[in-house]
């Protein structure tokens, strides 16, 4: 795709998922998938027997517990995608991708799996019955732009897409999804970066409940998916007083990275690139407003979260920072976890120490690795996903020159020959 | 611009752009990266650019009318000048990729407009991708008409996708398009006409016109009359192929 030498190895970010009713935590670094028993106590063995390839062969780029927390579902450059029971920890089908697999969804009630590849197309799999082996159907395109996120509506009405050309696709999930989706409900149109996370927010005034996005234009905005209005754009990185508010030429530095709902919904943590810390968004449903309530920084360590993650009504919040590959460092997958707890509209949320984190020491050594490393490798790292996550998202600006000197270069041309 | 001002791509004689002043490119490939702005939203369209007399200051819409035919791949925008007399209240609006020939519909209607004082208001067009951003210019169910006229073939399998009707670009037309909206394709290669037409009859929100629908609608007629491509191929007596089809409400939806 461009004109200098790529790199040979991608990195990509570590993730990191919380059960639904925080039974267990899974990270996500390379191709490592590490998973702790929050009720036993213990790290989880996977198991995969899968004909063709068992476990992952390249970067995670998604992984996401089902909303019954049955199911898990992990995805990404090696084109598979694997889905986990969460009793037996044994992968119970795995889809071959065309393409590289950039986001994953599952529906509600577990039947079906939702996968988009680099190509802007979202995939279904139907998981009943379940076949070890599944060939997905092609569920809807985005025309040739990567998908940043999936996510199915609360109510299960929608299927959310989300890609580098700003655009948000609220497209009906039909009753035989195998057959494709076809009636577009809404488009949430008024970023001018690509959308890099959705989430709901949800409240009994409003059980259809309200959609969030961040951004690489540094915001995060609300809107109705029944119409594709949007009701409220909160300029996070200038609130947390990141940028100046004229800090236009910076604006790419401080792209939302993630956004999680917290406590049912009702706060919202926001990850952003450079921040060492969270930001905590309100949502005031009936209003139908954003505003910041908090700004937590991780006094005492440099820690920029690369994914965060989280079970509704707990009130803690999960993140890693952390990186595949990450040139120049001996551990080729890198991660650390922290712990925000007691995250409530009146509290004053923690930051918990490692003594005191849900699992202790086992939880990080399952999670983590064992590798100890400073500040300063995790900043490396922080920094290297930002420059990737900029290189595949960021629209790019040539001057006519070197557009014409791409041209030349460009792959498909020299392939022909 | 002041009119006075000797443009050498306008020719003397009619006053029209020379087309041989914008020759472009025969194909642009519509999968590689955008160079020209493209609009946020169908609120962001600034219809006082493109309709300056109808929409008098920028922005404040005094009118609430809309853009509801679209041209797609509209070239040297032949069809738009043949509707935009015959439905003189209908906003509408070519979309091309190519610059240069985006650059001469511009001139085109620019000359028009002056020539004749009153007329082709209603005709505008943007330089835009639209297998990409046909969402950021009309709402839902905005349109009436959209047109996809002699389009790329793209004959290889493997560049399929690049074709402007495909299964998945009709949901976005379906999206775009009222209830009752027509699209109307028309080609002169068989291939693609048989490509066109199994998508639309594939496609769940949309059922072919009768024979008599096809008649009773005098823009059908333009179809292979009004274009460039579409005169080319006459004056060569080659065959066309169209397929023009009606949006419906799909039938899971009926009650
Ligand atoms: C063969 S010409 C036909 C032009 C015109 N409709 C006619 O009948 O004379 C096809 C046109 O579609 C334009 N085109 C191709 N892909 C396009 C896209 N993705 N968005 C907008 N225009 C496109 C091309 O630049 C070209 O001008």
């Amino acid at each position: 795709m461009d004109s200098e030498p790529k790199k040979d190895i991608e990195v990509a970010p570590a993730l990191i998922a919380v059960h639904p009713y925080q039974c267990s935590v899974a990270v996500a670094v390379g191709h490592h998938l590490r998973v702790f028993d929050l009720l036993a106590g213990s790290a989880v063995s996977l198991t995969d027997d899968s004909a063709a390839v068992p476990f992952h062969t390249d970067n995670i780029r998604a992984i996401r517990f089902g909303a019954k927390g049955k199911l898990f579902v992990s995805a990404g450059d090696d084109k598979t995608v694997k889905v986990w029971s969460t009793e037996s920890w044994s992968c119970i089908t795995s889809v071959s991708s065309e393409k590289r697999v950039s986001a994953v969804a599952i529906s509600d009630d577990g039947t079906y799996v939702c996968f988009a590849d680099k190509f802007g197309l979202v995939w279904v799999v139907d998981l009943d019955p379940p076949l070890r082996d599944k060939k997905p159907s092609p569920l809807l395109s985005h025309y040739c732009s990567i998908i940043t996120s999936l996510e199915f509506s609360p109510d299960g009405r929608f299927i959310l897409s989300a890609d580098r050309d700003f655009k948000i696709r609220v497209t009906c999930f039909p009753e035989k999804p195998l057959n494709g989706a076809h009636q577009i409900q809404s488009f949430c149109l008024g970023h001018t970066e690509f959308v890099s996370c959705l989430a709901f927010v949800q409240a009994l005034e409003c059980p259809q409940g309200l959609l969030l996005s961040g951004s690489g234009d540094s915001t995060v905005r609300l809107w109705n998916v029944d119409s594709g209005a949007l009701l409220d754009t909160c300029e996070v990185a200038i609130k947390a007083g990141l940028v100046e508010s004229d800090g236009k030429a910076e604006e790419h530095d401080h792209a939302v990275t993630d956004l999680c709902t917290v406590l049912d919904g009702l706060l919202v943590a926001v990850a952003i690139q450079s921040l060492q810390g969270i930001i905590l968004l309100s949502c005031n449903v009936s209003a139908k407003t954003l505003s910041v309530a908090k700004v937590v920084l991780m006094a005492g360590e440099a820690f920029v979260p690369t994914c965060l993650g989280s079970s509704p009504s707990t009130g803690k919040l999960w993140m890693v920072t952390g990186v595949s590959n990450l040139p120049g460092c001996n551990y080729p997958a890198l991660a650390r976890v922290r712990v925000i707890s007691g995250i409530d509209v009146e509290q004053e949320p923690v930051v918990v120490g490692d003594d005191n984190i849900p699992g202790g020491e086992k939880l990080l050594e399952t999670l983590q690795g064992n590798a100890s490393v400073d500040d300063n490798t995790f900043l490396a790292a922080a920094e290297a996903v930002k420059t990737a996550m900029d290189h595949l998202l960021i629209k790019k600006q040539y001057p006519s020159a070197n557009r014409e000197s791409r041209k030349k270069c460009r792959n498909d041309r020299k392939l022909k020959g | 611009m002041s009119e006075t001002e000797v443009n050498p791509t306008i020719s003397k004689s009619t006053g029209l752009p020379r087309k041989r002043f914008y020759r472009a490119r025969a194909h642009s490939n519509p999968l590689s990266d955008s160079h020209f702005p493209v609009s946020i939203s169908p609120s962001h369209v600034d219809y006082s650019l493109h309709y300056p007399q109808l929409f008098l200051s920028s922005g404040q819409a005094d009118s609430s009318k809309r853009i509801q035919f679209a041209d797609v791949g509209c070239g040297f925008g032949g069809l738009l000048i043949s509707l935009s007399t015959l439905f003189p209240e209908t906003l509408m609006i070519g979309m091309e990729l190519r610059d240069k020939v985006t650059e001469y519909v511009k001139e085109r209607i620019s000359s028009l407009r002056v020539a004749n004082p009153g007329q082709y208001q209603n005709v505008s067009v943007v330089r835009t991708n639209s297998m990409k951003y046909i969402p950021n210019y009309f709402g839902k169910g905005q349109l009436s008409k959209m047109f996809f006229l002699f389009p790329d073939p793209h004959f290889k399998e493997k560049n399929h996708r690049r074709r402007v009707i495909s299964p998945f670009l009709l949901d976005e037309y379906a999206y775009v398009l009222e209830v009752g909206g027509i699209i109307y394709t028309i080609t002169d290669v068989e291939e693609l006409g048989d490509w066109m037409k199994s998508c639309l009859e594939n496609h769940p929100m949309f059922e072919a016109l009768t024979e008599k629908e096809l008649e009773a609608d005098p823009v059908v007629k333009l179809l292979c009359s009004a274009t460039e491509e579409g005169q080319k191929v006459a004056r060569n007596g080659g065959q066309t192929f169209q397929a023009v089809f009606r949006r419906i409400v799909p039938s899971n939806q009926t009650s």
